[in-house]
Formats: C-alpha cells, structure tokens, sequence
C-alpha cells in the first residue's frame, strides 16, 4: 500500500471506528462502513487537512470508497 | 442542576445589556467564558469584574475575515468552545418604503451573516468531540414582526430557520441548535425607544414591565446545560406573555 493509501486509511479508521481490515481498497463509506452523509462530509475536510488538498464538492460525490478517495488524492497531488 | 463546569462558552455581544448578563449568568455557573465585543475598554472592565475564567476576543462582526478569526482564536484560545451564544445584533430601523440598501445590508451582515460563518468555524470542531450547544438569541418580533424593523425581524426570522435546519443536520453528532426570543428587554436598544413607543409595549405584555437580562439568560443557561441534552430546534420566548406561539 502506498503511503497516501495507509494515510486514508488511518483517517477512517479513527473517524468511524471501524475495524482496520474492513477498510480495504473496495469498501464502501456507507454501504460497507457505516458512514453516514455527515461522515462522509468530515472525511473529506479530514482528508483536504491531512494532504492539503482541495476536494470541491462534485469531486466530492464521486468520492464512495476508500479507493476513490486514494486516486482523488493522488491525481491532486501528482 | 445547569452546572457548566469545566465548559467553554463564547458570547458574541458581550457587553450589550443581554448579552453582559449571559456571560455573567454562564460564568456564575461555571463556564470559562470568551467575551466578544467591538469595544475593547468595556469587554475588559466585565473580564476583571468576573475575575479567573475569562478571555476576551473583540472583533467586528461586520468584518467577514474578522468573523472567521474570532472563531478560531476562540477555539484555540479557550481550548475548544463547547457552547456558542450568538447574542450580538444590531438594529437600524426605519419604514419599509424608506429603507436604504446599506441600513438593511448592515444589519443582515452582522445578525444572521456573522452568525453562520461563525457558527461554520465552531461546529466542525464541535462534531468532532461530540458536544456542542448553539444558542442564537433571536427575538420575539422575528415570529411576530414589528413595523420599522422588516431589516432586523428578517434576520431575526432567518436565524430561527437556520437554527432548525442546523439542528437536524447535527443532531446526531450530540450538538443542540436552539434560539432564545426575548420580547421587550431593558437594554441600550430599548432605551432607543420613546416614551410612546414605550407605552404600546407595555399595553400589549400581560406581565405590564419589560424583563431583564438575567430572565433572558436564564434560559440560555439551561439550553447550554447537559439537562437540556434532548432539546433541539426549539425556541424559547422569553417575553413577559406578550406572544404566545
């Protein structure tokens, strides 16, 4: 896993409280994790603190698993 | 019972007559109390008159940028506000017909529009922890309107809808949104008031006196208590009976 992959995943691991070997690169925010619409609000501000990106909200709500979030990130930072 | 210890409250219009006795009243149970104001002599003289567990932040809420650095000095300064009283509100009354853009623009800008951007900065880290009390004084002529004020009970009107749609948004994340209404307080914005003016209130308040500060702050005190904890999209009126809604 890349670094910015181990990073997402620490973020929702300690923002929704789910077990670490759920959060794999496939897993649904809501449907397999639990999240909520306002979760998934706050782990797009957690995820723009921590990498220091911005996430505007159409990118946002294509943004459904832990993968999506990945590939966001890298594509902004590369 | 409404005991704040170890909470940390913000007060925007600290030094207004309402808004000096809510700091008061939150401090006296307990709470570490930011005092907002624009007037740095008179947010000072309250902060000694209260002794430990005061910080003043003063700032001009028509200032946008100043808005969003009063809420992050606040939150870093107090350690996290865990209770946010927007009280402070400006009036610039007039006729409707003769009301210029700039008297309407000013008092949207600090009632209603400070009062999201601010409310936007503290929420987030309220989420975050779990806790949170939002209490937005509005006023009685928000529900019932008042002629010469359509500026002043338009923002009053917008924060109780803001207030409520918050609250749901929220609810889960154990952060109340509620608003307290008082109806004809004694303070500097109703000793702008004639003496005719004045006696049309008092015929139309069952109690036949204006309340006080302290009766206002009452009620923000338990709606920032953990005993308030189910409450939330409400509005309390604290207004002598003079509207019964």
């Amino acid at each position: 896993m890349s670094d910015i992959a181990e990073r997402v995943k620490k973020i929702v691991i300690d923002h929704l409280g789910v077990d670490a070997d759920k959060v794999v690169e496939g897993a649904s925010f809501i449907d397999d994790l639990g999240a909520d619409s306002l979760d998934t609000v706050e782990l797009v501000m957690a995820f723009e603190e921590e990498f220091g990106v911005e996430i505007p909200d159409d990118a946002a709500d294509s943004i459904l698993t832990v993968g999506d979030a990945v590939k966001f990130i890298e594509k902004a930072q590369a | 019972m409404f005991d704040l210890t170890g909470r940390k409250a913000l007060v925007t219009g600290a030094t207004g007559g309402i808004g000096e006795e809510i700091a008061r009243t939150l401090h006296a149970r307990g709470a570490i109390v930011g005092l907002h104001g624009t007037r740095v002599e008179k947010l000072e003289a309250l902060a000694s008159e209260l002794g430990d567990r005061v910080k003043i932040f003063p700032a001009n809420l028509s200032d946008r940028d100043e808005v969003k650095a009063l809420g992050e000095k606040a939150e870093a300064d107090l350690g996290g506000v865990d209770i946010l009283v927007n009280n402070a509100g400006i009036t610039k009354d007039g006729l409707f017909v003769r009301m210029s853009d700039a008297d309407w623009d000013a008092v949207l800008e600090v009632n209603l529009t400070a009062v999201f951007r601010l409310t936007r900065e503290l929420t987030h880290p309220m989420m975050r922890r779990r806790y949170g009390r939002i209490i937005n004084i509005t006023s009685v002529v928000g529900v019932t309107g008042n002629p010469g004020q359509a500026n002043y009970c338009a923002s009053k009107a917008g924060m109780i809808g803001f207030s409520k749609s918050l609250a749901q948004e929220i609810a889960t994340r154990n952060v109340t949104v509620n608003c307290v209404a008082p109806g004809f307080i004694e303070s500097a914005m109703t000793g702008k008031l004639n003496d005719k003016q004045k006696e049309g209130i008092m015929g139309a308040i069952p109690m036949k006196r204006m309340g006080t500060g302290a009766e206002v702050a009452s009620a923000v005190v338990y709606l920032a208590s953990g005993e308030a904890s189910y409450v939330t999209g409400q509005t309390i009126h604290v207004n002598g009976g003079m509207a019964m809604i």
